[in-house]
């Protein structure tokens, strides 16, 4: 499949499973918290409109997968974006500075790099209850660090290029030089580390949401469905295939996208 | 080489003691003591109970008492096994994961580095295809997902293996929760491999080597193979953290008595110490693991040594 | 019958044709030269011939090599070919060895792969062809990363990779271009004498290096073969057009007409300059004067300082001593803390065009920049005017503004920086290895602007080159520089005339002149550049110089004037 393509058709699935889940559970006739107990791990059928079926309180499950994808989707792109505004800032800082401010910068990322960040997330999570605006800062500050490396290796190459250079002898300003000639030329690189942040946010939530450590009862998200389907898996199997298909879905799409996004900008890149 | 070596692990030093400070600042800053939650002790039993695990001490000197003790190997009494040191309760738990661990590393590589390979040389043909597909997916999975649905496929259903932690010692009890870790990274390694194996293929010293008239197994095995390697041995130390990640899931999953199953129980019981001691263990493995890597990085690449 | 008779050879990517029905012969022992600018499929047709093209190139045509045919030979039989009956040698030795095994270990593979098992002989064979190409202590070398080794020294070992299983052919793609002028002579003449009996196809953009070392030479442009003939021939009466146009840009260092001096008043001077980086000095104590309307070229091979001795006079890098004095004021610090008036008056236009546009900008963008800074007052539609003159000037048309630098050639994007540079009229401009990257054709063209430029407005220009050829036709005087100190000083009349300093002779008779009739005179210079990091004592070049005495190891000489000429030199010629 031709990158162009590849793009096309997994931001079309995308965008489709967004639309679906935010429409959703507004057009179904059930919502997330009812409980039924006259019609417990019902399968999916389209007659009661139970189209992914019940869980074992009876809730509706179509209504809460929907739910745990906007909750999956919303923590991934706000954390994508803790990580995306902390990694630039950081990488841009260190390869523009440079000399002993960068190397300085550097090393702590590497220290950073060698901690067993999930762990700490876990002990975060433990220590300081379910917290919700932890989760996006957990998980923003685990993903900032490959997007901090990637930003000030660009930055420290393009610092050097010599179209810097001569904006530098003519008496372009500082400011001209880092929004004009600087930012540009960062921007396709940092969408195509976005896109491939993006799914390892939605895996670290969905993780610690499987654990448990997550989103609260009754609000719910992809992880928090997995889990649920894996104590019932005996007796009701698509409650665990179903959120598991979306939830691997999903982050395929994404990588997919980054993939298809980051082959594109290399090809620009040597033309 | 003795010189960037002994560098390599000054430099590790540091970081470990950073990642142990940090763990530590973090369970005391936690909000709510180990006993505090449910019951309400008489003062003067909470009093002795912090005595006990010097709870009254300033931080500084409780960090300094539990650094010298990590010296000694003692990690301290754990808060909810009475009895126990948190010490006897790693090393119980801990060579299970290891082995599990070890070999999910040991076939990670082996099948991700052939498969990568082979698709690098078969580039854009129809087994490139199968592999890169293959990985994309296996990459997409989390553990968490693979671990209840192949359970549910061969252990529920087709009953050909076991779901659980079975007394009965060897490979069948092993296969799946060791595929199950080994699977994702088996796919992020095949991806690596094919990329960095193309990149190599594409530089012109693999060009002269041709012109050499080496022949395609010659040129990959003397010339490519070692520089292709270089991103798969940095990968390393994601993985090795990846690894014990997965295995939190996958002992639970699979009820394996491993150090995984006994974080989260410890982090469910507000087990400071023990939780303490797990990540401090962890980071210690990552840490060594990255420093072999790194100096294994130096073996391969004479340019690095001298940076 | 011709050890190598290729016929129709054509080379297509998808509708891309980069070679198209070129024909080609070699006989045994014959050497022959394959010549062209960038873009006319020489090493296209080179790669073709061991099959070593990328998999989507579709190759058609016939190689016939001793009688077999070579083109959609599988890869084992071209196995028994490559090395074994054809060697080849690639340009960047840097890149065409292989950084992670020692040198030693690359050779010996080769024989390992062509049927010696007996690993004792094969090593002794390995040490024996690294002697032969004239690697000092050949044990070492054999246990020598690439990396540890010069550019001259690797490019001997990717030599001996070719020569060590006694090939019929060697095909040499552009082997000297990465190294230094001095180490080509030395490579060339190594390849003479080495390669006894053995054919040997030449890849080369240098005329003068064909002039010099090929018999029959084969013109090629854009994939077509437009020329062949014996070398002396075709020098001497080119029939095509083409090969005209390619002998009229070949620059000689040896005849033709030198700017007389120039007369106008000082405008520039650098006096006692030092910069220093990190572990290294790379530019000791120089001094030089530029006067308005002169053009000053600054020559040197790597490692000279040349460029960053001006970069530190524009304030690029700091200087470490010295002092800049431009229109009798002092220029201080880096160049952000200069005045805007200083700043407008210095420009530079660098080597790479590429990398010295802003690929996310168009050229109209790119030239108008410096008004931004210089006339903020200014009216759009007033900076238009501004930028298509000037583009107009430098010989882009209007059709040029809205283009992406990517949409432009090496020469058309080298224009817009020279506009970028001229558009805020300065009174000096330095050029960094400016026609370094340009085809022949085009660097002429580039040199008639800049010499129309000057002769218009009086323009000082400092011209940064490793290359005396092309210095020799623009430059009013000559600065020779060598491991960070200026040897030699004189008008150009005098310097290519009557060079003072053994290193300026070395550098003249190393050039090749792209004439056969001409006989090389060179005894070239021995070694290579010493490392910066670590200079030799006494005068910098006393290693490689063929007049060193006692003195010169122990007593670096100073500046003095010999006949019109300032030299750095005890016994200057």
């Amino acid at each position: 499949m031709s990158a162009n393509r590849s793009i096309r058709v997994t931001a079309g699935i995308l965008i489709t499973i967004a639309l679906v889940a935010l429409v959703g559970p507004w057009i179904s006739p059930h919502d997330y918290v009812t409980t039924n107990f006259d019609n417990p791990l019902a399968p999916p059928s389209l007659g009661d409109m139970h189209l992914f079926g019940t869980d074992d309180l009876g809730r509706d499950l179509f209504v809460r997968t929907m739910l745990g994808i906007r909750i999956s989707l919303l923590v991934a792109i706000v954390a994508s974006f803790v990580s995306l505004v902390i990694g630039v800032a950081y990488g841009a800082i260190a390869g523009f500075v440079g000399g002993r401010v960068d190397a300085a910068m550097m090393r702590f990322v590497d220290t950073l790099y060698a901690l067993p960040f999930i762990f700490f997330v876990i002990l975060l999570m433990v220590a300081f209850e379910r917290n919700f605006l932890l989760i996006f800062v957990a998980i923003g500050a685990i993903n900032w660090l490959d997007m901090a490396r990637i930003v000030r290796g660009q930055t420290l190459s393009l610092r050097e290029r010599e179209f810097v250079e001569a904006a530098r002898l003519t008496g372009v300003s500082t400011l001209r030089i880092v929004f004009r000639h600087i930012a540009p030329n960062l921007i396709g690189i940092v969408i195509v580390y976005v896109t491939l942040t993006i799914p390892q946010a939605i895996l670290v939530e969905s993780f610690l949401s499987y654990l448990g450590l997550g989103v609260q009862e009754p609000q719910t998200s992809l992880g928090a469905l997995v889990e649920a389907g894996v104590t019932l898996m005996e007796r009701a199997s698509w409650s665990l295939l179903i959120p598991a298909t979306l939830l691997a879905l999903i982050l395929m799409c994404f990588n997919f996208l980054g993939d298809g996004l980051r082959d594109q900008f290399d090809a620009r890149n040597l033309s | 080489m003795l010189r960037y070596t002994l560098l390599r692990i000054l430099g590790a030093i540091p970081t470990l003691l950073l990642v142990i400070a940090l763990a530590f600042l973090m369970v005391h800053a936690a909000p709510g003591g180990p006993f505090s939650s449910e019951r309400v002790l008489p003062e003067h039993v909470e009093k002795e109970i912090e005595r006990r695990y010097h709870l009254d001490e300033p931080l500084p000197k409780q960090f300094l008492r539990y650094v010298s003790g990590l010296l000694q190997g003692d990690l301290g009494p754990s808060y909810s096994y009475r009895d126990y040191d948190v010490d006897e309760l790693i090393a119980d738990t801990f060579p299970v994961s290891l082995k599990l661990g070890a070999l999910a590393m040991a076939l990670a590589l082996l099948l991700g580095v052939s498969a990568g390979t082979v698709a690098a040389l078969r580039q854009g043909a129809w087994l490139d295809k199968f592999v890169m597909g293959f990985s994309m997916t296996g990459i997409s999975i989390p553990v968490f997902v693979v671990a209840p649905v192949l359970v549910l496929f061969l252990a529920v259903k087709l009953q050909w293996l076991p779901a659980g932690w079975t007394s009965e010692v060897g490979l069948k009890r092993l296969f799946l929760p060791v595929v199950t870790l080994a699977l994702p990274q088996i796919a992020y390694i095949a991806r690596l491999t094919r990329a960095s194996m193309i990149d190599v293929l594409n530089r012109d010293f693999i060009r002269t080597a041709r012109a050499q008239g080496l022949g395609t197994a010659t040129v990959v095995r003397v010339h490519a193979l070692k520089p292709a390697m270089l991103p798969v041995l940095s990968y390393m130390g994601p993985a090795i953290a990846a690894v014990l990640t997965g295995s939190v899931v996958v002992e639970e999953v699979f009820g394996i008595p491993g150090l995984g199953q006994q974080f989260v129980r410890g982090a469910s019981n507000r087990d400071y110490t023990l939780v303490l001691g797990i990540v401090v263990s962890y980071a210690t493995l990552i840490i060594s693991l990255n420093l072999i890597v790194d100096i294994l990085y130096g073996v391969i690449d004479p340019r690095v040594r001298y940076r | 019958m011709s050890l190598l008779d290729v016929q129709g050879l054509t080379i297509r990517y998808g509708s891309d044709t980069v070679v198209d029905g070129v024909d080609l012969y070699i006989d045994r022992g014959e050497s022959v030269g394959l010549v062209g600018e960038s873009g006319s499929g020489k090493s296209q047709s080179a790669l073709a011939i061991l099959g070593l093209l990328p998999r989507q190139a579709e190759v058609s045509g016939s190689i016939l090599f001793d009688e077999q045919q070579l083109l959609g030979a599988s890869e084992q039989e071209l196995d028994t070919f490559r090395a074994r009956r054809i060697g080849m040698v690639f340009q960047d030795p840097m890149q065409a060895l292989n950084p992670y095994l020692r040198i030693g270990a690359q050779l010996r593979q080769i024989l390992l792969s062509h049927g010696r098992a007996d690993k004792a002989a094969v090593d002794a064979s390995v040490l024996e062809m690294l002697a032969k190409v004239g690697l000092p202590d050949p044990e070492r070398q054999y246990r020598a990363y690439p990396h540890e080794l010069s550019g001259g020294m690797r490019q001997r070992v990717m030599l001996a990779s070719a020569l060590i299983v006694e090939p019929d052919l060697l095909i040499a793609d552009e082997p000297t271009t990465a190294l230094d002028v001095t180490v080509q002579a030395q490579i060339l003449d190594l390849l003479e004498d080495i390669r006894d009996d053995t054919a040997l196809l030449l890849i080369t953009h240098d005329l003068g290096i064909v002039a010099g070392h090929c018999e029959h030479m084969i013109v090629l442009d854009k994939g077509h073969l437009v020329e062949q003939g014996q070398t002396t021939t075709l020098f001497a009466a080119p029939a095509h057009p083409h090969t005209r146009t390619l002998l009229d840009a070949a620059p000689r260092v040896d005849r033709g007409d030198v700017p007389t001096s120039a007369t106008g008043s000082t405008i520039l001077s650098v006096s006692g300059a030092s910069v220093e980086y990190r572990d290294l000095t790379a530019v000791r104590d120089v001094s030089f004067a530029v006067r308005e309307g002169e053009t000053v070229a600054v020559v040197g091979e790597s490692g000279s300082g040349k460029s960053s001795v001006v970069r530190a006079m524009l304030g690029l890098v700091p200087l470490s001593a010295g002092r800049v004095v431009y229109a009798g004021e002092s220029l201080e610090g880096p160049v952000e803390r200069r005045l805007k008036s200083q700043r407008r008056d210095l420009q530079l236009v660098f080597q790479d065009p590429v990398s010295a546009l802003n690929p996310q900008m168009r050229v109209r963008s790119i030239v108008a920049e410096p008004l931004l800074v210089h006339e903020s007052s200014m009216t759009a539609a007033a900076r238009l005017e501004r930028v298509t003159a000037i583009l107009e000037k430098v010989g882009l048309s209007e059709r040029f503004l809205e283009r992406f630098p990517h949409q432009l050639s090496g020469g058309q994007a080298q224009r817009v920086a020279i506009a970028r540079a001229l558009i805020l009229e300065p009174k000096v401009l330095v050029c960094d290895e400016a026609v370094a990257a340009l085809d022949g054709s085009v660097r002429r063209q580039v040199l008639e602007l800049l010499r129309a430029v000057q002769a218009d407005t009086g323009l000082s220009i400092i011209f940064i080159s490793h290359d005396l050829a092309v210095v020799r036709s623009i430059s009013h005087r000559v600065l020779v520089m060598y491991l960070g100190k200026l040897v030699e000083a004189a008008d150009s009349g005098t310097l290519f005339t009557s060079p003072r300093h053994p290193y300026t002779q070395a550098l003249l008779d190393s050039v090749p002149v792209p004439d056969p009739v001409v006989v090389a005179k060179r005894a070239p210079l021995r070694g290579e550049v010493p490392s910066p990091v670590n200079p030799p004592p006494g005068c910098v070049f006393h290693p490689r110089c063929p007049k060193a005495e006692a003195k010169c190891n122990s007593t670096a000489p100073d500046l003095r004037d010999v006949a019109g000429s300032s030299v750095a030199c005890h016994f200057p010629n």
